[in-house]
């Protein structure tokens, strides 16, 4: 199943390729400009062209990403989901109070994080243990902050606020606070 | 000439500062202080990005998050306002033939800009009053880890700026549509009209087409100024709010916090910073780029009609646009997410890749064009946009955000790749261009330390964002410390690119100080010998 790491491969990709081809335009334009050359100016069909595949791409790579990207439709529909499990998580005073119970999930569940917020706008995330980020929420005071993720894979997970929070927010880190256990293990 | 003597005097002895006019001087005095307001940011940039490496003895954590806090804000307002105001103070009469409406009011402008620069910066140096630019609520009135005399006179120094871009607001409107003394009386109204693209809106639905009375990179002007004006507002209400609680704390009233609801405060924000990032830097950006190419080229714009149409979709288009900075919070509606941060987000991947093909088509119809230090600064200031606006609107999709928002990548291939490349290569081309203009025909020192400047820059500024894009990749978050060197790698590569990032602006200020010399320097910010209104010196 794609995941968060095979996403940002994807972009890594798509993103590195666009910008070497943008640069070599851009010099290949410079080349160009300040060579031999009669002054023949550019034909409006050209400009109504790129105009238009910039309409095409602008659009497109929202419906690409609503489609092939599978947290997208769940996170715009989450009350149509019921979750295999419920975490409630409080922050308050710089602090993430976790549920009593530890943190323990079966691949393939789908599972909410409620998160409150007692005083400062703060973040949530959830991170693997090359520090790189399996998916992060705002998490507003005074306002239900929650996100349905769906597990794909065993792992064990660190909590961090992903939002700046004053200096004391650089320490709001929780170690391996969620484990995923490979599917049937026993919790 | 003696290197003792090109350093007073500078190159050739060409510069003069008394035979500047009272706009020359203004124009320069707001060069030089955004210049050296620069240089405080490429320092402080230096600083955060070997403290991301290894936390500096000299430098406490509060002191980290203060730089982090006042970093872009001097960027944006000591820097990038004082040499926006300066050159458009300068630009819009130029082209509008006619004298500035009030040079008194621009002398403001640049005393409010500066010296509010100052308040803020210092009082953030001296208290480390850090809630950061994005001011999150409650934050700004978290006394319980700022200071409150620190933080008003922080708010105090921001509020300068802001009535001093007021007045510049007021100046540029002014100017374009006053009656100059002893002239016909000239069309207030249809001035306005044409400037702001009303006119260009009605032409849709007439049949004898009413001609623009504006120059296009006025037009550019104005319709930035609107969003410059609404964005004033914003941070000036938002202010105030703050200075409420600051002011209630100083007289031992606790205000109840919750009495603002932080999610509508962070729409209201951000609707109102948007105004800048998405708004005026994007039309003020389309605007010089169509003048610069206009006056490289000395040819008219390709597709004139359509790049005006353009700066008011443009305008629109920064009206509507906030929601992409809040894809991440699960409060807000989803038809906002989808509308406003997603496709109405992507419109600005047309209006800004219209404006690049623009500029590009109106070079090449001057072919050959000689490499002079404005069209290569140009063409830099075109591809930085260029790698930024992709990795803009990559990150305002619902799906990806998830993944990105909060990371390195939103403030390395994004943030620090359109406003170093796009936005600052972009300002470098108009002051090398408008410098012969300015100095009255004073030569530029070394043409080899203008090279070091262009290609250390471009390649500094190209490097830091994606250093920091890779790092933000692989999971680094923006505005906090690693202090177990997670992301190293990524961050020493970043320090050595900020290194490229210095060294070309310290090629760039002394080649300067050595054209201008040191006594014309100085001889900037005193009183003009020449008592005129004009623009240049005539005759």
């Amino acid at each position: 199943m794609v995941d968060s790491e095979m996403v940002l491969t994807g972009q890594t990709i798509a993103y590195t390729i666009y910008c070497i081809v943008i640069i070599l335009v851009v010099a290949w334009f410079t080349w160009k400009v300040t060579g031999s050359g009669n002054g023949k100016g550019v034909k409006p069909a050209l400009f109504y062209t790129f105009v238009g595949f910039l309409a095409v791409l602008g659009v497109s790579l929202h419906i690409i990403t609503l489609n092939t990207i599978p947290w997208t439709k769940m996170d715009l529909n989450r009350s149509d989901y019921t979750p295999d499990k419920s975490f409630n998580i409080t922050v308050s005073n710089h602090q993430f109070i976790l549920p009593a119970e530890k943190m323990v999930v079966n691949v393939n569940d789908k599972v909410l994080f409620d998160v409150t917020s007692e005083d400062l706008t703060y973040g949530f995330g959830l991170f693997r243990e090359d520090n790189s980020m399996l998916f992060q929420m705002q998490v507003v005071p005074g306002h239900r902050n929650d996100v349905i993720w769906h597990f794909d894979r065993p792992g064990v997970y660190t909590i961090r606020s992903t939002e700046y929070s004053g200096p004391r927010g650089a320490a709001m880190i929780v170690k391996d606070a969620v484990h995923v256990l490979p599917e049937n293990a026993a919790n | 000439m003696s290197f003792t003597k090109t350093l007073i005097f500078g190159e050739e002895g060409l510069f003069k500062s008394e035979t500047l006019t009272p706009m020359q001087k203004l124009t320069l005095r707001f060069v030089v202080v955004g210049l050296i307001y620069f240089g405080f940011v490429v320092i402080e940039g230096m600083l955060m990005r070997l403290y991301e490496v290894k936390p500096l003895p000299f430098i406490s954590e509060p002191q980290f998050f203060a730089i982090l806090t006042a970093h872009p804000l001097v960027g944006i307002f000591g820097s990038t306002y004082s040499i926006v105001c300066g050159a458009f103070l300068f630009l819009v009469p130029f082209l509008m033939k006619k004298p500035l409406w009030s040079i008194k009011l621009g002398n403001w402008t640049f005393v409010l800009i500066a010296v509010g620069t100052f308040v803020f910066w210092f009082s953030g140096f001296v208290s480390h009053y850090a809630p950061l630019y994005t001011l999150y609520w409650p934050l700004p009135a978290d006394f319980s880890q700022f200071s409150v005399w620190g933080g008003t006179f922080f708010i105090v120094g921001i509020a300068l700026v802001m009535v001093g871009t007021a007045l510049f607001i007021i100046n540029i409107f002014k100017t374009i549509a006053y009656t100059p003394e002893g002239w016909e009386k000239q069309p207030s109204g249809a001035l306005l009209s044409s400037a702001l693209g009303i006119t260009g809106f009605n032409n849709l639905f007439r049949k004898n087409k009413k001609e623009h009375l504006v120059p296009l990179p006025v037009a550019a002007v104005a319709r930035g100024s609107v969003d410059m004006a609404l964005n004033t507002i914003t941070i000036l209400f938002t202010g105030v709010l703050i200075l409420v609680y600051m002011v209630g704390s100083i007289l031992g009233y606790d205000l109840k916090e919750t009495a603002i609801d932080a999610l509508l405060y962070k729409n209201w924000f951000w609707w109102g910073l948007d105004l800048i990032a998405d708004g005026l830097v994007l039309i003020f950006v389309a605007g010089t780029w169509y003048l610069l190419a206009m006056m490289i080229t000395g040819k008219p714009l390709f597709m004139q009609n359509i790049a005006r149409a353009a700066l008011l979709v443009e305008l629109v288009v920064s009206w509507t646009v906030w929601s992409h900075h809040l894809l991440s919070d699960q409060a807000q509606p989803a038809i906002l997410k989808v509308v406003s941060g997603e496709m109405v987000t992507a419109f600005e991947l047309i209006t800004q890749g219209l404006a690049f093909f623009i500029t590009l088509a109106t070079l090449w119809s001057a072919r050959p064009l000689k490499m002079t230090n404005p069209l290569k600064f140009l063409l830099g200031g075109l591809l930085g946009f260029a790698l930024a606006v992709p990795a803009g609107i990559m990150q305002a999709d619902v799906g990806l955000n998830r993944i990105l928002h909060n990371t390195q990548w939103v403030v390395g291939p994004h943030v620090h790749v359109a406003i170093l490349i796009g936005l600052t290569m972009t300002l470098y081309s108009a002051i090398y261009l408008l410098f012969p203009i300015l100095t009255n025909g004073a030569k530029i020192y070394s043409q080899k330390l203008a090279n070091i400047h262009f290609w250390c820059h471009l390649v500094g500024g190209i490097g830091m964002g994606a250093f920091m894009g890779m790092a933000g990749l692989n999971g680094m978050l923006r505005r906090t410390l690693y202090v177990n060197g997670e992301f190293n790698l990524f961050m020493i590569l970043a320090a050595v690119s900020g290194a490229l990032i210095l060294i070309g602006f310290l090629a760039f200020f002394y080649n300067i100080v050595m054209s201008v010399g040191l006594k014309g320097v100085l001889g900037i910010f005193t009183p003009a010998k020449v008592k005129t209104k004009d623009l240049v010196p005539q005759g």
